[in-house]
């Protein structure tokens, strides 16, 4: 019965607290966007003339299935992430797809309609190497999967081996093709480097051996690369060093006939690898005698094989990409060839004659703010009149998917670059047109009276106009039904709003591509793509001046290092436009070990970016003569520190007047024994409204707020379980010197942490009790405070006392930060990105290291939580409710003009952007606020408080009178 | 005689190293077995310091740090007095707010022969050298250790840690440093505490085991009232959600 009363009141307790959104809320504040990846493989979906699906295998394990029409996604799923869940090769074969996945690990078949699974068997173990359908009579019921020392072959059906036979030399031998084309044997292609090519046949009935020979080929070492089967089974291959064209019979197996390309008129590109492509169209059957051979960046050939003759049908020159196609009986070969600066077109060619076909052109459009076309992804289909009309899908460097309809129609873009932003940061959008007038109005020097006169009658006008307007289209929107009013955001109506709750998203993403998405719409706005941007670059923004400084535009600098060599280069541009920026960034000849962004500000208001270089000389940007002067003045009291993970040194610098540094303090953590991991500082925009805690007995327990203060986590290099550990430091960073050193044993990471106020909070894995721990470290002053003016790390003689306590979270994680807002009055919640794709948002109340063991009277005064050791998920905690985020990789939290509004945006593989309320929405009336009964309730008493008052007035003359 | 001297010699140096090594105990807040019994092995690195008006780090030697290893380190000091020169050289560096720094080598205290604590490197820290001149030289010096033993980190603040500008005339008072020295090792974080819990649960339950008539009979008695409760709770709730606002609480009294 107790505990019957303890649910009933628990359930009234959560009945008030629900946070979640309403029904009809969903969609109002909140948006996702979900990607797919750079895309490795694709195949239209060609076994229904009417279907419209694509479906895209990509590089970050993902397939999943695209509507042709719109671009959104039909279905998708997302399997593990690295080499596990690598998806090795798709093969298509009418409803159903077959994905090898993880080195050859397992074998699945998806039904590509509803995108249900099929089946799914684990192959035995072994590295992958090619797969294949192989048909027979016209009919495809098996796959082949060639692996180092094996070859399997299993029904499309149920995925059940049908023989599984080894590789005949497999120690010698490096098999790395598999071929079939329909006459009942599967062919097995391996090469010994620099020797011979291997050849078995096997039958495809019962996998026994029917032909097994070794052909000299000493020019070959990698088949896929530079060979292809063509027309009866002919194996065709290209050399670059002895300028040839070679080709193998695979059913007699004869020996090598060599056709230089000089007798046919031919000639590689210097230090070009040539390259073959042939086309396949039914797996039952041969493939065509017509293939491509590619000679240059821009030169294609569309060559036929005939009777060991090669003919030469079209030369392409100049073509950038050239793909085939297959609907019904036509193959075509699609190639795109550039016509100027901006533009490519398309073409198709017959690849029986290698004729144009008419009426075939398609104009596709370069965005110069996008990479350059990488693959051709041709989906061709038979007209009424039985030509051939085709879409095409264009992938380009920056990994965006465009879908063009003829004649150069743009269906729709996939910005896949999106799936994986490394950094991002949110920007205000400018004021409107007259609030900026304004504002320019007092930015301005004053040139005489009556001019100023003049402009403020100008100004003022021009704003009655923009009103006028404003109502004018409130009382036109609101004649229309709610649904047709549209709120296109294009770049140029971009303002503020009341509340700056709309603002710009910076996104840099691993590609190079930077874009600027509107936070309230999720609409791209500008995209800009930065070319030889280096594969494992480390991306750095910052925001150098703000929209607060008209008529200064905003300036957001980008530094891209290099992790290799540590070379940096910065990309300058305006966060609102993604235009670069006039301003001409320093060359950056020597690698950048550091870089900071002062809250100095130059004569325009923009933040000075110091740079550290490998000297440890120091270049400013901007370097003007004003910076340069500020920068002398206040050397002594800019430190920074430099961290050197490998060597374990953390060491402290101080700017000299001449730009140089001198080194003031160094902490070595020995890496024999721990690994520095992460190094967290404060953000510099945080707000920490209230200097203390009052406590239970009217006191008040001080916070200590040391904004250089340093959290250093460390793993132990020991991974044992008994004796790993993680260490806490908490250093400052002008100082060096170590406020509190502590060491979690028994654990090992990864260890999220975040580092905010006056606490720390961090997870980890318990290798003792296996499960996940947050741990909270809490720092206070005390009951007084040293100096409660201003913080100098230099003037704190006194460690502040430290509090920890630890708890259990049921889930493992995947990031983590802390909610942020204006005037950091609104209390703070912990945004929590799981695995499972959930966001939760978990009050920072329920991890503090103050929750009383024991429930005392002081406690309940202070509201303190009784200390329980399990931190509980509640599910209302879940901000993205059904909004699922794949593999969230961070998340970015920016304040809002409402101070009681955080906004928060998520990236991994999707994109989610919502708002908060960690303390409810206590500035803001709501939606529903009845206007007229409180006004009415107000008119009411001023009238009823005037006749009550005349009535007064009535009775007191009246008895003055009587 | 001599014999006697050196007896006695002996004696002064047991009593000052005890009152010493007792010091140190004092400052780390940590107990520390008896010296004397557990016959500790120690050793001794320099302590140096610099200061320079053009900041250059010329290290000097302050002073040496005894260091006792094995599972409970602790550390003494011994240091030199000021000389006159260095004096009016510290007092020149602070009027130009200049660095008192100071640095001891990297060490392993749990090494038991010297070719193992010495290690490459030193560890250094610093503190306004006005700073040092307006406290009379009384400074707080830290070394910190990690789990192994390897001292990682030094720090040095003064006490009164401000610089006022407050002239410093006596001499003698920049004779003497005043030191208080400490070694800190890292501190176990703390774990969940869920036999602490379980123990309270228990006690709870147990609790409510003694006196089961009264916890049954409290929902008996008044269920009747409590149900109609909670459900008034949720109809009233189900109207007046997500509020805070305080014009909704308003709007409510004033007209529903």
């Amino acid at each position: 019965m107790g505990k019957l009363i303890l649910l009933l009141l628990n359930l009234i307790v959560l009945y008030n607290i629900v946070a979640a959104v309403f029904e009809d809320q969903v969609g109002k504040f909140d948006w996702r966007q979900q990607y797919v990846g750079k895309v490795r493989f694709s195949h239209f979906d060609t076994h229904m003339q009417s279907s419209k699906k694509v479906l895209l295998a990509t590089e970050s394990n993902v397939f999943a299935a695209i509507n042709t029409r719109t671009g959104d996604l039909f279905w998708r799923h997302v399997d593990k992430t690295g080499p596990e869940g690598n998806i090795d090769a798709v093969l298509h074969h009418g409803q159903d797809a077959v994905l090898v996945v993880g080195n050859g690990r397992v074998l699945r078949s998806w039904d590509i309609s509803v995108g249900g699974l099929n089946w799914e068997i684990v192959l035995d173990s072994g590295s992958f190497r090619s797969a294949c359908l192989v048909g027979q009579q016209g009919t495809v019921k098996h796959a082949a999967v060639l692996k180092k020392s094996v070859i399997s072959l299993h029904y499309l059906s149920n995925g059940h081996q049908k023989w599984v036979e080894n590789l005949p030399e497999s120690e010698t031998v490096n098999y790395q093709a598999v071929h079939s084309d329909g006459n009942g044997q599967v062919y097995a292609l391996g090469v010994v480097s620099h020797s011979h090519i291997a050849v078995v046949a096997y039958s495809a009935e019962d996998g026994e051996i029917i032909k097994q020979v070794s052909v000299e080929a000493p020019w070959l070492s990698n088949i896929p690369a530079s060979c292809a089967v063509v027309g009866q089974g002919m194996l065709t291959c290209v050399d670059s060093t002895t300028m040839s064209i070679y080709t193998l019979d695979l059913y007699q197996q004869l020996q090598m006939i060599q056709i230089p390309l000089q007798s046919l008129g031919l000639e590689v590109d210097p230090g070009f690898q040539p390259h073959l492509v042939s086309h396949q169209p039914h797996p039952a059957r041969q493939p065509l005698s017509e293939f491509l051979l590619q000679l240059g960046p821009d030169h294609h050939l569309l060559l036929q094989l005939n009777n060991g003759q090669i003919v030469i049908l079209r030369d392409f020159k100049p073509a950038l990409l050239v793909s085939f196609a297959t609907t019904g009986e036509k193959t075509v070969a699609a190639v795109m060839s550039p016509k100027n600066k901006t533009a490519c077109g398309i073409n198709l060619f017959s690849a029986e004659s290698g004729r144009r076909l008419l009426d075939t052109t398609l104009i596709f459009t370069v965005d110069p703010n996008a990479g350059k076309p990488e693959r051709l992804h041709v989906q061709a289909f038979l007209k009424k009149d039985d030509s051939v009309g085709y879409r095409v899908m264009v992938q380009s460097e920056d990994h965006a998917l465009t879908f063009i309809q003829q004649p150069g129609r743009v269906m729709w873009t996939r910005e896949e670059a999106l799936s994986d932003v490394v950094t991002m940061e949110m920007v205000d959008l400018p004021l409107t047109g007259t609030q900026a007038e304004l504002e320019g109005e007092f930015g301005k020097k004053a040139d005489g009276l009556m001019s100023m006169v003049l402009k403020r009658l100008s100004s003022q006008l021009i704003m009655l106009q923009t009103w006028v307007a404003h109502l004018w289209k409130l009382f036109y929107d609101a004649r229309k039904p709610r649904s047709q009013v549209k709120n296109d955001v294009s770049i140029e109506n971009l303002s503020r709003d009341e509340f700056n709750l709309q603002k710009m998203m910076v996104m840099v993403t691993s590609s190079g591509k930077l874009f600027g998405i509107d936070s309230k719409t999720g609409s791209i706005l500008w995209k800009h793509y930065l070319d030889n941007i280096p594969s494992n670059a480390a991306f750095n923004l910052m925001v150098q001046r703000t929209t607060a400084h008209f008529p200064h535009p905003p300036q957001c600098t980008l530094l891209i290092k290099d992790k290799d060599s540590g070379l940096a280069a910065l990309h300058v541009f305006n966060p609102i436009f993604g235009r670069k920026s006039q301003v001409a960034p320093p060359a950056l000849s020597q690698p950048i070990l550091q870089s900071l962004l002062l809250p100095l500000m130059d004569q325009d208001y923009a933040k000075v970016l110091l740079l550290v270089d490998d000297q440890y000389k120091v270049s400013a940007f901007p370097s003007t003569k004003n910076v340069l002067q500020q920068l002398q003045e206040t050397a002594a009291s800019i430190f920074f520190y430099l961290v050197d993970s490998s060597q374990g040194r953390l060491s402290g610098y101080r700017l000299r007047t001449d730009l140089s540094t001198e080194q003031v303090w160094e902490v070595v953590i020995p890496v024999e024994v721990q690994n520095i991991v992460s190094v967290k500082g404060k953000r510099p925009n945080e707000h920490v409204h209230s200097q203390g805690r009052v406590m239970g007995d009217r006191s008040v327990l001080y916070k200590y707020l040391n904004p250089s203060l340093l959290a250093v986590v460390t793993e132990s290099t020991d991974l044992h379980q008994e004796r790993s550990f993680i260490g806490i430091l908490l250093i400052d960073g002008v100082t060096g010197r170590i406020i509190h050193e502590a060491v979690q044993r028994k654990a090992r990471g990864p260890v999220h942490v975040v580092h905010s106020e006056n606490w720390v909070v961090y997870e980890y894995w318990s290798t003792k009790s296996r499960r996940n721990e947050f741990s909270v470290i809490e720092l206070y002053e005390g009951m007084e405070l040293y100096n409660s003016t201003v913080f100098s790390s230099l003037d704190r003689p006194h460690a502040p006392q430290v509090l920890q306590q630890s708890y259990i979270f049921p889930s493992s994680i995947s990031t983590m930060e802390a909610t942020l807002t204006e005037k950091g009055i609104t209390s703070r919640h912990l945004l929590i990105g799981l695995p499972s794709g959930g966001i939760l948002s978990l009050p920072k109340m329920f991890l503090d290291p103050r929750r009383p063991e024991i429930v005392s009277e002081q406690s309940r005064e202070e509201n303190l939580i009784p200390y329980a050791p399990e931190l509980i998920i509640r599910t209302e905690w879940f901000i993205n409710y059904n909004q699922t985020v794949s593999r969230v990789r961070g998340i970015y939290t920016a304040p809002s003009g409402l101070e009681s509004t955080c906004l928060v945006v998520a990236y991994g593989l999707d994109i989610y952007q919502t708002r908060v309320y960690p303390s409810k929405q206590f500035d803001v009336l709501k939606d529903d606020y009845d206007y007229m009964l409180i006004s009415s309730v107000l008119f009411a008493l001023f009238f009823a408080t005037m006749i009550s008052k005349r009535l007064a007035e009535v009775k007191l003359l009246n008895r003055a009178w009587r | 005689m001599a014999r006697l001297l050196s007896f006695k010699a002996a004696v002064f140096f047991t009593l000052f190293f005890f009152i010493s090594t007792d010091f140190v105990c004092c400052n780390n807040g940590r107990r520390v077995g008896d010296p004397l019994e557990t016959e500790l092995s120690g050793f001794s690195v320099p302590l140096e310091h610099s200061f320079e008006l053009d900041d250059t780090g010329k290290f000097q030697v302050r002073g040496s740090l005894l260091l006792k290893t094995g599972r409970e380190p602790s550390v003494s000091l011994t240091q030199n007095q000021l000389s006159e020169e260095d004096r009016a050289k510290l007092k020149e560096v602070a009027a130009v707010d200049g660095l008192y720094r100071i640095r001891v080598p990297r060490v392993f205290l749990q090494a038991d022969r010297q070719t193992e604590w010495q290690m490459e490197g030193h560890l250094t820290a610093f503190v306004r050298a006005c700073a040092m001149v307006e406290s009379h030289l009384s400074d707080v010096i830290t070394l910190h250790t990690d789990v192994s033993g390897y001292l990682i980190g030094v720090s040095i603040v003064t006490l009164p840690g401000a610089c006022r500008g407050t002239e410093v005339e006596d001499e003698v008072d920049l004779e003497v440093f005043n030191t208080t020295l400490s070694i800190m090792a890292p501190v176990n974080a703390p774990g969940p505490e869920t036999a602490l819990f379980l123990e309270r649960m228990e006690q709870e339950s147990e609790k409510k085991g003694k006196n089961p008539q009264e916890q049954k009979s409290f929902f008996a008695k008044y269920w009747m009232y409590i149900v109609p409760l909670v459900l008034f709770l949720m109809m009233s709730g189900a109207q007046d959600q997500s509020g805070g606002g305080a014009g909704g609480g308003a709007a409510n009294g004033g007209g529903r």
